[in-house]
Parts: C-alpha cells; sequence; structure tokens
C-alpha cells in the first residue's frame, strides 16, 4: 500500500495527518510542498490535484483526498482493527466525533487564520479572527469541563478518536497567535494528555512533554 | 548617539527579490518607521519612507535598505560569490521578540538537544565543548570558532548523526552568519545566516538564507528543513523575559557555553548597539 503526503511542515492541517499516522504507526512518504514563500500549492501542477489549492494532499493507492477529515477517516478505518479512532459501532459517538470534526475548521479559520497573520504576515481580519478563536476555545473548556465531570478525559468518550486529532494541533498552536492557555485549564490538561500519548509526534511550536528523569525514561 | 540612532546607521533586508511583483506595492516596517518597497526587479526596486526614496542595494537574494546617508557598508559574504553552491532564500518569519534576542539565540548551540531534539541535538550528547571567540578587530565583527557538537541530522544532506564543526560570524548588530561542516562535501563548509529586519524594538521579521552545497534535496526540502529549525525557536523566543536583551553584566549569570553570547552582548554595549536592548533595569 502507497500513501504520499503533499506536506508543508510549519501547517497545522497537514500535521493533523502526520499525528495520526505516527500515533497508529502507518508508514507513508512526503513530498515537500513550498508553501511558503514559494506559494508552490497554488502552482499549476498542485491545482491540478487540488483545485481547492490547499494542502495537505494525499494520495492512498491513486485516491486523492483533499480534505484532512477525509483523511483522518480513511487512516483510522484502514488501520485501527479496535475501532475505537474511528467508532463506527456506535452511532451516538459518531456522531459527535463527526460534530468535532466541524468544530475543527472553525479552528482552523480563526486561530490558523491568526496563526498564519503573526507568523507570516498574512492579510486577515484580526479582530473576527481573535473574537472567534475566543468563542472556540471556551466552547472547547466548556465541553472538557462537562466531560470532566462525568469521568472522561477525551473529547467524545474514554478513549481517543480523530475528533481529538483534529482538534489538537490549532489549540495547541494558539500561542503562536499570541492566544496563551492560562485561561483553558481543561484544554491544558487535555493538550498534556494528548501529548503523552505513545507515538505521539512533535511540531514546530508543539514541544514534546519533558520526562521528570530517568526513572521515567526507564519505564518507556 | 541614542540606540536607534545608532541602528539607523547600518543595512536591513526588507523584501526578498524573488517575490518583487509589479504594480505591487509591500508596506513594512523597519526600526519603527512605515516604508514601502516598489518594483519588480533588481533594477526596478525603490525603498521609501514618508514619501522619501532610502537607498536601496540587493543582496544575497534580498532588498536590503539604510536610513542613514552614511551607513556602514552592508557585510560581505565571500562565499556568495563561490560558484556551485545553492543559494536558498527561505521567506520571512515574524517574531514578536527583541532582533537581538533572535540573533543571540542563532549563536547558542546548548539549547540543540532540547529544542531541536533528534536533528541539530539529542540527548545525552549535551555537552558544549570548549570552543573559541574573539573578536575580529580588522572587521569588527564577533568570531566563534572550534565549535564541535553531536548531531543526528545536521543538515538535509547529511546520512545519519555526525560530529558537526561550527564557525559563526556577528558582522553586523542584527545579522549572523554560521558555517558548519557540509555533508556532501567535506574540504568546505554549508553557509547559513540570518539577516533580522527590526520592526521595532520587541518585533521582528527574520529572513534566513543559505548558500549550501547540496544538489539531491528540493528547494523546498531544504527551505522547510530550515524552516522548522527556525519556528522550532519562535515559540521560545517569544516567551524569553525581559523582552529586550539585557546587555549589562551582572543581569543575567552566564555559563562558559554562553561565551559567544557574552562576547556579542559585550560588542553591542561598546559600540551603542541598545535598539532592542535593556540598558539598565
Amino acid at each position: 500500500m502507497s500513501i504520499t503526503l503533499y506536506n508543508y511542515v510549519l501547517s497545522g492541517n497537514c500535521y493533523k495527518v502526520r499525528l495520526l499516522a505516527n500515533l497508529l504507526n502507518i508508514k507513508y512518504e512526503t513530498v515537500a510542498i513550498d508553501f511558503h514563500p514559494g506559494k508552490e500549492h497554488q502552482s499549476e501542477p498542485l491545482l491540478k490535484l487540488n483545485p481547492a489549492g490547499t494542502l495537505p494532499i494525499l494520495v492512498a493507492n491513486g485516491q486523492v483526498f483533499t480534505e484532512t477529515q477525509a483523511m483522518l477517516v480513511w487512516l483510522a478505518q484502514q488501520h485501527d482493527p479496535s475501532c475505537s479512532w474511528w467508532p463506527i459501532n456506535n452511532a451516538n459517538q459518531l456522531a459527535a466525533v463527526v460534530q468535532w470534526l466541524g468544530f475543527s475548521s472553525r479552528l482552523s479559520a480563526t486561530i490558523g487564520e491568526l496563526r498564519l497573520h503573526s507568523m507570516l504576515n498574512n492579510t486577515i481580519n484580526i479582530d473576527s479572527a481573535q473574537h472567534g478563536a475566543k468563542i472556540c476555545l471556551r466552547e472547547l473548556e466548556s465541553h472538557l469541563t462537562e466531560q470532566r465531570i462525568i469521568g472522561q478525559q477525551w473529547l467524545t468518550g474514554d478513549q481517543p478518536t480523530i475528533a481529538d486529532v483534529a482538534c489538537f494541533p490549532y489549540t495547541a498552536l494558539s500561542p503562536d497567535a499570541g492566544i496563551e492557555h492560562d485561561e483553558y485549564p481543561l484544554i491544558r490538561g487535555w493538550l498534556h494528555a494528548l501529548r503523552s500519548l505513545d507515538n505521539f509526534l512533535t511540531m514546530p511550536g508543539i514541544h514534546e512533554l519533558h520526562e521528570l528523569g530517568s526513572t521515567i525514561r526507564d519505564k518507556t | 548617539m541614542t540606540g536607534l540612532e545608532h541602528a539607523q546607521k547600518y543595512w536591513y533586508p526588507v523584501a526578498m527579490l524573488g517575490e518583487l511583483n509589479d504594480g505591487q506595492t509591500k508596506n513594512t516596517q523597519l526600526l519603527g518607521t512605515e516604508i514601502s518597497v516598489c518594483g519588480s526587479n533588481e533594477e526596478s526596486v525603490t525603498v521609501s519612507s514618508a514619501g522619501q526614496l532610502l537607498a536601496v542595494q540587493c543582496q544575497y537574494d534580498h532588498v536590503w535598505t539604510t536610513f542613514s546617508d552614511d551607513p556602514y557598508p552592508l557585510f560581505a559574504i565571500p562565499e556568495a560569490e563561490e560558484p556551485g553552491r545553492r543559494f536558498v532564500p527561505c521567506g520571512v518569519v515574524r517574531v514578536s521578540c527583541s532582533p537581538l534576542r533572535a540573533v543571540e539565540n542563532f549563536l547558542d548551540i546548548a539549547h540543540f538537544p532540547f529544542v531541536h531534539t533528534g536533528v541539530l541535538g539529542a540527548e545525552p550528547h549535551t555537552e558544549v565543548y570548549k570552543y573559541d571567540v574573539q573578536i575580529d578587530e580588522k572587521h569588527d565583527e564577533v568570531f566563534a570558532t572550534n565549535i564541535r557538537f553531536f548531531q543526528p541530522q545536521a543538515s538535509k544532506s547529511a546520512e545519519g548523526s555526525i560530529e558537526t564543526e561550527y564557525i559563526y560570524r556577528v558582522p553586523a548588530p542584527m545579522a549572523a552568519i554560521l558555517y558548519k561542516t557540509c555533508p556532501p562535501k567535506p574540504e568546505a563548509m554549508d553557509v547559513i545566516t540570518l539577516f533580522v529586519q527590526p520592526i521595532d524594538e520587541e518585533t521582528c521579521d527574520v529572513w534566513p538564507w543559505m548558500a549550501l552545497y547540496d544538489d539531491t534535496s528540493t528547494m523546498a526540502d531544504l527551505i522547510q528543513f530550515q524552516q522548522l529549525i527556525f519556528v522550532q525557536d519562535r515559540s521560545i523566543l517569544e516567551n524569553q523575559l525581559p523582552r529586550k536583551l539585557p546587555i549589562d553584566p551582572g543581569h543575567e549569570i552566564p555559563t562558559k557555553a554562553d561565551l559567544t553570547s557574552i562576547a556579542y552582548r559585550r560588542w553591542l554595549k561598546k559600540r551603542g548597539a541598545y535598539y532592542g536592548a535593556l540598558e539598565k533595569i
């Protein structure tokens, strides 16, 4: 099986795919796309592959995916026999996962855009993006609080799903956009839980958890 | 002379030659002042501020400008003339930090295993071996030599971990150049620079540029390798306090590994390069 990811290392959406592939131990190839400064994602060959001109693009066994959420669904459905990351056997949870996949687009449209603005100086409507980002983070914080009360650590249950993977990057990267996590203790706990998973993968702006000495290192 | 007046005597990068686009004006800032970059190529590019044209020169794939009528000359990078090297402008990344802190971070090796884990360093290889720092009197530059460090992936062209040798030059307060082992061509060294455009005292646009011997990696691979490393530093830089770089001795307690940084701070202080610096607490 061949899987190729057209990738930009600083993109939170590309990172969602790399992160899930790593968590599920899936092997894949990457092709580096010069998003900045080259704007290669808007070039003729890439537009042929993805008329929307966005990244990531995933080609799996000849099938082309251009929507990040579809890539996550495909990777999980193909490679997770336990059906925990994409819980097809539980209608309520499955719908909740899709709900949060939709929510992850709002994170990209607010925090993701703000981050591009503060890092690469893209032109955006800052006030509306900042306002939207705050609403998203409060909604997430409030949901995680309710989950905590019923004893669940993750967005839709007691196991992480692709919803957690989809919402993680831009939430974790919000300090890049000037939005700190101090006001969101439950979000901080959830980010920490995700970073503690086996086979977690970092990206610039999302660091590894510091090991607390050799005892922990010996255990792992 | 104030820190600002001193800073105004240097050349700064304000655009990449490759991004110039006829009919499109790029508005940006330099040392707290609004400036505009117009033109489509090396011949036609102009930089202006409040209707006044500023001096312009194109070097190292970037457009440089200065506010001074009598600026210090732009530093030389002889390797930019060497045939066979690939020149890689890496675009711009904005960082909310003092321009001096961006340069100082570039000079630091001790953080490699912790911030660039698995690439420029790895535990337990954290030791910074003894190295030498001097002021090159002829060119008035900070010059650090004999630096060696264990690196899992020193560059895109490296196959496996190597002990890398580094040389650092600081030719201007807001620019730094490093020379490091070139895996495919051991007799030469790769050149990686950090050109800093000071937006104001606590914000900068950073333009990394490279002159490498590497015939196999794609341009996108080379650029992303450098961006990956630089953006790993970004979140650290934005959290450094105090926001301005303390250059008076006594503000911080350095260790032996910080030799280049100490020399850099002393050199800034001696020449009155206080823009972006904390003079007194």
